[in-house]
């Protein structure tokens, strides 16, 4: 028999996507850490350095064209894979009890990360593009403290940023065992680890940056 | 016509090794020159067609159902017997022969339940390596457990699903050998005829259920694995498409019905619940390993089970028959559980039932021992219910929760009601030592012969034979006949043979669909049911067979006068599949009563209140009835009984005990 | 446990055959024991409509004790109905009341089509155990059954994962149309046993392979199929098929 290739499998591809998550949310580690230093309180110093450090250390920058790819790879795959199970069910149920067999947000995660991608827009254009903009074309001192004070005390944007972390939340909550499960990773005794572990990241992460968002709202960080 | 039953020469242990020993071969190159047509996709069916696939024969196979995995096969609980002796508990060869033979009332054919023993080693081996996953002990061997008619444990099983692991076994073999293209696989496809040409099987006209459209296939031989007829009675642990049209055409083209009346009532099933109930579900026999079968001794008892003391129960099978106690053979679990129903002793708002509890063992024998693994000292009685409960649950789990889900009763907490059903039927086509019936080139296998079983099943055997015919004998014996057949060219479907066989399947179609009356299929089935269990069930006597064949006929009359079928021929109709079958079934009946009256002896299965010893118990009469029941058919209603009387040259045939 | 008798309305799934669009189309039906199967409740209404000159719903059943894998109704929603772990023929009326309205449709994917009313085609999942659902030995083999023990814990699981009846729920409770759990089953009963050793790799690629060609969608890890299964089969069986499959894959030489 002709054998499918890994990469035109659905497991294959699968796994990718799994693959991909789990190193977007080691990203994730970094970038609420980082921005976690803002509650430091110290009028952006910390935050400002540790920032800086990132957009200049080669390693990282490195890394970052990595982390661009590992985005668009995991969207790409995502999005073929939505549009292509769509069209496995031609006719759809006139009654569905969804809700009786899984968590709705394991049924949504296309919502969700559409979501997530549009937010991602957003919030590019406002915070990565401006670094970028600094560093290579006005060649200015850059203070992403001042763009997340200034942007982040606009209500709209709060918002925005509001419904992102929301979709982030549950995004992971699926995505993050999911991950384990598409590598392979089922065990009776690991398994409950890492869903709480999952759970415990969803819930943390996502609140942190929330946090910090309210935070520099309600001018809690001055 | 007088019957050759082609028994091979020689001592009883060499006759099988002789017969492959001097057996016809056919060369490669000629298998692949010869069809043939399986029918059925059961264990015998599945395993059968497999193999003749791995020989290298063109092989055909059809099933009515969506998948060949869907065979009724697929159901049987409890295990597979194999005289393995891993128990070393004193089990052979020779003992599973023995057993058997008793077990069937000493009215099977000795030469061929031999074989079945000698095979059923090659089946256990055969199995675990297609991966079948049997009940395994710690150390890794595999586990035996003990069925009814027996003294060792000798039933390789796999948990509740024995038939099911067994089923994918052979199911995955054949499907290997379709996608190889050495069988091609029909489903959804029922077989309404044999077609003869020059005195032998040479096709079959099959019918797409689908579009509904007749075919004609080839084949230079046809085997039969079309499984029993227990749906003639309506009701039994058969499954809802079971039937006997494949046998029953395959009768009426010249292959003689053997002992068409030894049918077997299955002691422990759940009992009827309603005028609505389409099916009867079994409780698996190995229940009765750890479960207790007893009646209140008072006949008017209001109380519910847990309540009435030990002292005012009646265990009587442990009472009648101390040797075997609970594990007596089905036959006499069944007839004991009507006998004392009839008494008026039954529980249940019907009466028609009797419990079967594991309370006992549950704390003596599974509590006690946990308890003593985990050095509790005196531990009280809920203590030793909570762990007895863990060890019943790993061995019956699926059993008590298919329980709970029928009757919404926990059989945990409370005794099980269970009453006998119809389950197999011992009888069916006649075939010789070869499994070839009586029209040449016309095999058939498993249930839907009458060989191995005699009157009576052993619980375990079923399984046993279905893959024994299968994989190892059909292989050999069908070899013996197309050795002769390979300068035979494959006939034209388009001969007149073919053509005549097709019309007349198409005219009785046409028949049925244009009689347009005012009653049901199902209303038919429910009444012819109801008559064979009333007068052809569990007792008999020969009023109540005079008056059934008489009733029968007439509602045969009925049927071909005022059956309704809705929808068309050429479309997916199951009503109309269904009337195929209940007129073959209305046939049947007919001769199944037939044979039960002209048999004035009891054995087994087959109990004519006429003939039972003082104590109730069945009474053989081997002088007189010492033989094989092979109908011939001749016309509507008429038969001419042929006999093929049975030889026992290594079995001291006895007065069956189980006391 | 108390019985009762109940008046209910069906919503059923009416389509000719695989061309026709279909609908659904109500029925009333009228003291329905508790004590029935939901199928016997079917049993009474295609009585009714006989009686009426109507022509009764097609809907596949055979064994009716949950083990042959035919019966495939979506019940309200859910396929095989309400209950945990069980077929929809041994669902019982008892998990109803008086006056519930209950919609019946057929599976719904495009590897399964409709063939009529409730029927659907299942013959891919044939073609799946075709493409290497078995252990290639032929009749014959004379190795002794307890020449090689196999650990209980891996008969277990590899019995648990057997278990599977084939009736296509798991397809049909996933949003996907996913057979991930079908074929998991599968692969994982062989890959557990050493009979299964010798065609590990190529068993789990083909299999796959035809997973894809039969239409199926890819899994998401939703876990309906597990939550749907009547024989309760595991995710773990997935997350084995995802590591089979990714070993095989990537030591492949194809």
């Amino acid at each position: 028999m002709a054998k499918e290739s890994f990469f035109s499998s659905s497991i294959g591809r699968k796994l990718i996507v799994g693959l991909t998550g789990l190193f977007l949310i080691s990203f994730l580690v970094i970038h609420v850490g980082i921005n976690a230093l803002i509650l430091l309180n110290d009028n952006g110093e910390t935050f400002n350095a540790a920032a800086h450090f990132m957009s200049h250390f080669w390693l990282i920058r490195i890394l970052e064209i990595g982390l661009l790819v590992g985005i668009l790879i995991h969207i790409a795959l995502t999005i073929r894979l939505t549009i292509e199970n769509r069209s496995k069910r031609p006719v759809q149920y006139a009654v569905s009890a969804g809700n009786a067999n899984s968590k709705w947000y394991s049924r949504s995660m296309g919502v969700l990360g559409s979501l997530l991608l549009l937010f991602l827009v957003v919030h590019m254009s406002d915070f990565w593009w401006a670094t970028k903009k600094a560093l290579y074309i006005t060649k200015e001192a850059d203070n992403p403290y001042e763009q997340i004070i200034t942007t982040l005390s606009n209500p709209i944007f709060l918002v925005i940023y509001v419904i992102g972390v929301f979709s982030l939340g549950f995004h992971l909550l699926h995505g993050f065992p999911s991950a384990f499960q598409s590598l392979g990773l089922n065990h009776k005794k690991y398994t409950p680890i890492i869903k709480a572990v999952g759970t415990a990241f969803s819930i943390v992460v996502p609140g942190l940056f929330a946090i910090i968002a309210l935070a520099v709202f309600f001018g809690l960080v001055q | 016509m007088a019957l050759n039953s082609k028994i091979p020469q020689g001592d009883i242990d060499k006759k099988w090794s002789n017969y492959k020993g001097h057996v016809k071969l056919v060369n490669p190159a000629n298998k692949r020159k010869l069809e043939i047509i399986v029918v059925g996709t059961g264990l015998a069916g599945a395993s059968a067609a497999a193999t003749l696939g791995e020989l290298g024969y063109k092989v055909k196979v059809f099933c009515f159902q969506d998948s060949p995995r869907r065979a009724h096969s697929i159901a049987a609980q409890g295990g597979i017997n194999a005289a393995k002796n891993y128990q070393n508990d004193g089990d052979s060869v020779y003992r599973l022969f023995y057993d058997t033979i008793k077990g069937g009332d000493y009215r099977a054919r000795e030469a061929n339940v031999h074989r079945l023993a000698e095979v059923s080693v090659n089946i256990i081996d055969q199995c675990v390596a297609q991966g079948v996953p049997f009940a395994r002990e710690y150390g890794g061997y595999l586990d035996n457990r003990s069925f009814g008619g027996v003294q060792v444990k000798r039933t390789f099983y796999a948990a509740g699903q024995t038939g099911q692991q067994l089923l994918l076994g052979a199911y995955s073999a054949l499907e290997r050998q379709v996608a190889l293209g050495s069988v091609k696989q029909y489903t959804r496809h029922e077989m309404l005829d044999v077609v003869e040409i020059d005195g032998k099987a040479r096709g079959i006209i099959a019918r797409d259920l689908i579009t509904g459209k007749l075919e004609r296939h080839f084949g230079h031989a046809v085997v039969l694995c079309t499984g029993g007829y227990g749906n003639v009675f309506y009701l039994s642990t058969n499954a809802m498409g079971s039937n006997v049209t494949a046998a029953w055409k395959a009768h009426k083209k010249g292959a003689f019905f053997g002992n068409p009346c030894f049918t077997q009532i299955h002691p422990t099933c759940i009992p009827v619940s309603g005028d609505h109930q389409s099916k009867l579900t079994l409780m698996s026999e190995s229940l009765r390993n750890d479960g207790r079968i007893w009646v209140p001794k008072n006949k008017d008892e209001k109380r519910k089970a847990n309540d009435i003391p030990e002292e005012e129960r009646d265990y009587y099978l442990e009472r009648r028959y101390p040797a075997f106690g609970n594990l007596v053979p089905r036959d006499v679990a069944s007839r004991a559980a009507k006998e004392r129903c009839d008494a008026g002793y039954g529980v249940g708002t019907t009466k028609q039932a009797v419990y079967l509890d594991f309370r006992y063992n549950l704390i003596n024998k599974y509590g006690r021992a946990e308890a003593s693994k985990l050095g509790i000292e005196n531990p009280d009685e809920a203590t030793l219910v909570k762990l007895g409960k863990e060890v019943v649950k790993e061995q019956y789990g699926n059993l008590f929760d298919m329980y709970e889900k029928i009757t919404g009763e926990n059989p945990y907490e409370v005794p099980m009601r269970i009453y006998p059903a119809v389950h197999y039927t011992m009888g069916g086509l006649w075939v010789d030592y070869e499994l070839m019936t009586s029209v040449k080139g016309l095999y058939a296998l498993g249930e839907c012969n009458f060989s191995d079983h005699g009157a009576n099943r052993l619980g375990a055997s079923a399984l046993m034979q279905g893959l024994a015919d299968g994989y190892f004998v059909i292989p050999y014996t069908i070899g013996n006949y197309l050795a002769d057949e390979i300068a035979t060219k494959p006939i034209s479907t388009d001969s007149k043979e073919f053509l005549d066989a097709e019309k007349a399947v198409a005219d009785r179609i046409t028949t049925l669909m244009s009689i347009k009356g005012t009653k049901s299929v199902e209303s038919f089935h429910k009444r012819l049911g109801k008559i064979m269990w009333d007068k052809c069930g569990m007792a008999r006597n020969e009023k109540g067979l005079t008056e059934a064949i008489a009733e029968i006929q007439a509602l045969r009359k009925e049927f071909w006068k005022d059956v309704k079928i809705p929808g068309g021929i050429n479309e997916f109709n199951p009503e109309l599949d269904k009337a195929g079958r209940v007129a073959d079934f209305l046939e049947l009946g007919e001769l199944m009563c037939r044979d039960a009256l002209d048999r004035k002896e009891s054995c087994g299965g087959h109990f004519r209140e006429e003939s039972q010893t003082e104590e109730g118990e069945a009474q053989r009469d081997d002088e007189n009835f010492k033989f094989v029941s092979a109908w011939e058919y001749k016309g509507e209603s008429e038969w001419v009984l042929n006999k093929e009387d049975l030889i026992y040259e290594n079995i001291k045939i006895a007065a069956r005990s189980y006391k | 446990m108390e019985h009762y008798n109940m008046n209910l309305t069906l919503k059923v799934w009416r389509q000719k055959n695989s061309n026709d669009k279909g609908g659904l189309e109500t029925y009333q039906v009228k003291n329905i024991s508790s004590e029935m199967s939901f199928l016997e409740m079917f049993d009474v209404l295609n009585e009714q409509l006989i009686s009426e000159d109507k022509d009764p719903i097609a809907f596949d059943h055979d064994c009716r004790e949950g083990i042959c894998g035919m019966c495939s109704m979506y019940i309200n929603g859910r396929p095989h109905g309400p209950w945990h772990a069980t077929t929809t023929c041994q669902l019982h009326m008892r998990a109803f009341k008086d006056g519930d309205t209950i919609v019946v449709e057929p599976w719904r994917a495009k590897a399964f089509p409709v063939i009529k009313d409730l029927v659907v085609d299942r013959a891919a999942f044939d073609r799946i155990i075709q493409a290497g659902g078995y252990v290639s030995v032929n009749t014959g083999v004379t190795v002794d059954a307890n020449a090689t023990p196999i650990p209980k814990s891996d008969a277990d699981k590899s019995f648990a994962a057997a278990a599977c009846i084939g009736c296509g729920a798991c397809v049909a409770a996933c949003k996907n149309s996913s057979a991930m759990l079908f074929v998991s089953a599968k692969v994982s009963q062989f890959a557990l046993l050493p009979q299964g050793q010798a065609e590990r790799e190529s068993r789990v690629l083909d299999m796959v392979a035809q997973m894809d060609k039969e239409g199926f969608g890819s899994c998401t890890n939703t876990g309906a199929c597990e939550a749907e299964c009547p024989k309760e089969i595991s995710l773990e069986n997935i997350a084995r098929l995802n590591r089979e499959f990714a070993a095989a894959s990537l030591s492949s030489e194809e």
